[in-house]
């Protein structure tokens, strides 16, 4: 069995976990961002696949869905972006996409695809443990890390999600979709523990955070944060010129979790 | 694999954050559906509000007409609220109920679950808030004003396609808001396991009655029954008591809009292929990259991209048959009831009514066919007007 490059994200302390909408604002644009946040100190790329009926995300990945689209984005394309990424940084990679364009890829091609150009892992928002294992057999025969996802509300499961964990687990601060938050009030404490006492798979915390402040207090619960609606606000407001403000913007947030 | 299968379609593709959720859901109505206390209340709603048993009414005029098989209506359009949609709303309103929720949201397309949730919030004292696709609420206008008459919300979807498919992905996503207070109360038999089991239970008076009616008025059993599908409710409530009587034909009609050969239409089931979507596997119609289609038909009750996983079983296995009805065939068939019969039925019906009269003239006289009339059609007496030319404005 192979194994993926996840675990390196979180080698050098509190991992800084960036997410973009691939093809947003379009193919070259997506690259050049990627590149320059990970010189900039994100540990770890967050590449969303763009879909029509994104049930999990706030308006502002919406918006981001649909810019992309407008440049033509279709999965051989985000493909081939991670193919253009790996051919300069080896920063841990993974796909964020809903289950149905990968269903309608066919498991098999998309992991062989995905092992093709250097892909690390899959985060699939429609997929509980529940339903994990038609993918996840196929990805693992393939190095692809299925990331699993911890809501606020997932209580007494949390032991058989963590116990099933590979690459790292997305604990999902708050409830609702995705999107900037001014306050985070889940008991991210009792939730660490119980992940601990199963597995020692790297956490890292999402939804909801923007801020430098926000990241640090997240850092104090988990090995990293995962940062998207900020940064994809960012994407929307700058366009094509957004990577000077990227940087600026990766730079602080790395620099609180040190 | 998990719960809720249907061959291979059907399961519970959602969020992680719905799933303790849909779980509690899913052990309630077990505990509720075997409670003689639940079912008596429900039975004395059904019975004493909704005017249940529906008539099934034989169509002679329209028989005599056709010259073939003799055509009954299950008239689900009697119904309170004027359509099947009030038999799924007062059960899962009374489960919610005894769930401790006491705020229900749901998605609409027609307008026609909408009704029939606000109704039954309104009967029950719940909070109720209604998604409904911004071009649905043009196209539908009288309808919101009618559930905010009711004490309803009505949000009006702005995203995607701004009808029925985003309606449903802004109603999950408020649910997900709120799962402690609210319920989601689906209109269809589509969505996560329990839902396409749950709805259809609830819907499965339908043929229950029917069986029971027909086998009193004429002896035997139908040799068809026929209902037109969107998500599926009313077609997988009209079916399913018939299923294990292998002599009788089911049939699901889609909304073939202008024609499956256009880029418009809803026909899942023609020019659908296998998907994951909306928290079950089923057919949707989907580009080859899996990005859902944009779909059309007439009827905003049948503008949906999917079907439930149940008829897609159904389908895979044969043992029920899905045609494509379009926009002209319908609004033909929605004038030629009013005439024959003097029933002016919903215009995701006629799509039913219009295959009826495709085939009864060539079946024999001795055969009996049951058309699920699921609803009334008021509400599209101003589209069908200004689909004939006639500038009416409600």
């Amino acid at each position: 069995m192979y194994m993926s490059d996840i675990a390196n994200a979180f080698d050098h302390g509190k991992a800084f976990i960036a997410f973009v909408t691939a093809g947003d604002p379009c193919f070259e644009k997506t690259v050049e961002f990627v590149l320059k946040m990970v010189e900039a100190g994100a540990d770890l790329i967050e590449l969303g696949v763009p879909f029509s009926d994104p049930i999990a995300d706030g308006p502002v990945i919406q918006a981001a869905n649909l810019r992309a689209f407008a440049d033509g984005t279709t999965t051989d394309r985000v493909f081939e972006m991670v193919e253009e990424i790996r051919k300069h940084t080896d920063v841990p990679l993974v796909l964020l996409t809903y289950l149905n364009p990968v269903y309608k890829y066919g498991y098999e091609a998309f992991m062989r695809r995905g092992a093709d150009v250097g892909l690390d892992g899959l985060i699939v928002p429609d997929l509980p443990i529940e339903e994990k294992a038609e993918v996840g057999d196929v990805a693992k025969r393939y190095g692809i890390d299925v990331i699993s996802l911890i809501a606020p509300t997932s209580n007494e499961r949390v032991k058989a999600i963590a116990s099933d964990a590979s690459g790292f687990l997305y604990v999902v601060s708050s409830m609702g979709v995705t999107g900037v938050r001014s306050e985070i009030e889940t008991d991210l404490g009792g939730v660490m523990k119980t992940i601990r006492a199963v597995s020692d798979v790297p956490t890292a915390i999402g939804f909801g955070i923007s801020t430098p402040e926000q990241a640090k207090q997240m850092a104090q619960y988990a090995d990293g944060v995962i940062v998207g609606s900020a940064i994809v606000k960012i994407i929307a407001r700058y366009g094509e010129g957004a990577t000077p403000y990227l940087v600026e913007y990766v730079e602080n947030m790395k620099d609180a979790l040190r | 694999m998990s719960k809720g299968r249907y061959g291979v379609h059907g399961g519970q593709y959602i969020p992680e954050t719905l799933m303790n959720e849909v779980t509690r859901l899913e052990k309630e109505y077990d505990y509720y559906k075997n409670d003689p206390a639940f079912n008596e209340e429900l039975d004395r709603l059904l019975n004493e509000y909704a005017g249940r048993p529906s008539l099934l009414y034989y169509a002679a005029k329209m028989t005599e007409d056709l010259g073939g098989a003799k055509v009954y209506l299950k008239r689900e359009d009697l119904n309170h609220t004027g359509s099947h949609k009030i038999n799924n709303v007062l059960g899962q309103c009374l489960l919610a109920k005894k769930m401790g929720k006491t705020r229900i949201v749901a998605e609409t397309g027609a307008g026609q679950h909408g009704v029939a949730t606000a109704t039954a919030a309104a009967l029950m004292g719940m909070e109720c808030e209604i998604f409904m696709g911004k071009e649905d609420t043009v196209r539908q206008a009288l309808n919101v004003y009618r559930m905010e008459l009711l004490g309803a919300k009505v949000n009006a979807v702005t995203s995607g396609t701004m009808t029925l498919k985003d309606a449903v992905n802004e109603c999950m996503q408020e649910w997900t808001r709120r799962v402690d207070d609210t319920h989601y109360c689906l209109g269809s038999v589509m969505g996560p396991h329990p839902f396409p089991m749950i709805v259809r239970d609830f819907q499965s008076v339908i043929s229950k009655e029917a069986r029971a009616q027909i086998l009193e008025l004429e002896g035997k059993l139908p040799s068809a029954v026929v209902a037109c599908v969107g998500g599926g409710s009313n077609a997988i409530g009209a079916f399913y008591n018939f299923i294990s009587d292998e002599n009788v034909e089911l049939i699901g009609c889609e909304a073939a809009g202008r024609g499956v050969d256009t880029d418009e239409h809803a026909a899942t089931i023609a020019r659908g292929s296998q998907g994951v979507f909306h928290g079950m596997k089923s057919y949707f119609c989907q580009n080859e990259d899996g990005q859902i289609a944009p779909v059309y038909s007439i009827s905003a009750g049948l503008d949906y991209p999917g079907i439930g996983p149940e008829h897609a079983n159904l389908h895979d296995l044969g043992r029920a048959h899905y045609v494509p009805i379009t926009d002209d065939e319908a609004v033909e068939a929605f004038e030629y009831l009013a005439r024959t019969e003097g029933i002016i039925c919903a215009i995701e019906s006629a799509h039913a009514v219009a295959h009826v009269k495709r085939i009864a003239p060539h079946r024999d006289k001795s055969d009996i066919i049951i058309i699920c009339l699921s609803g009334r059609g008021d509400k599209d007496v101003a589209a069908i007007a200004r689909y004939r030319g006639v500038d009416v404005h409600e």
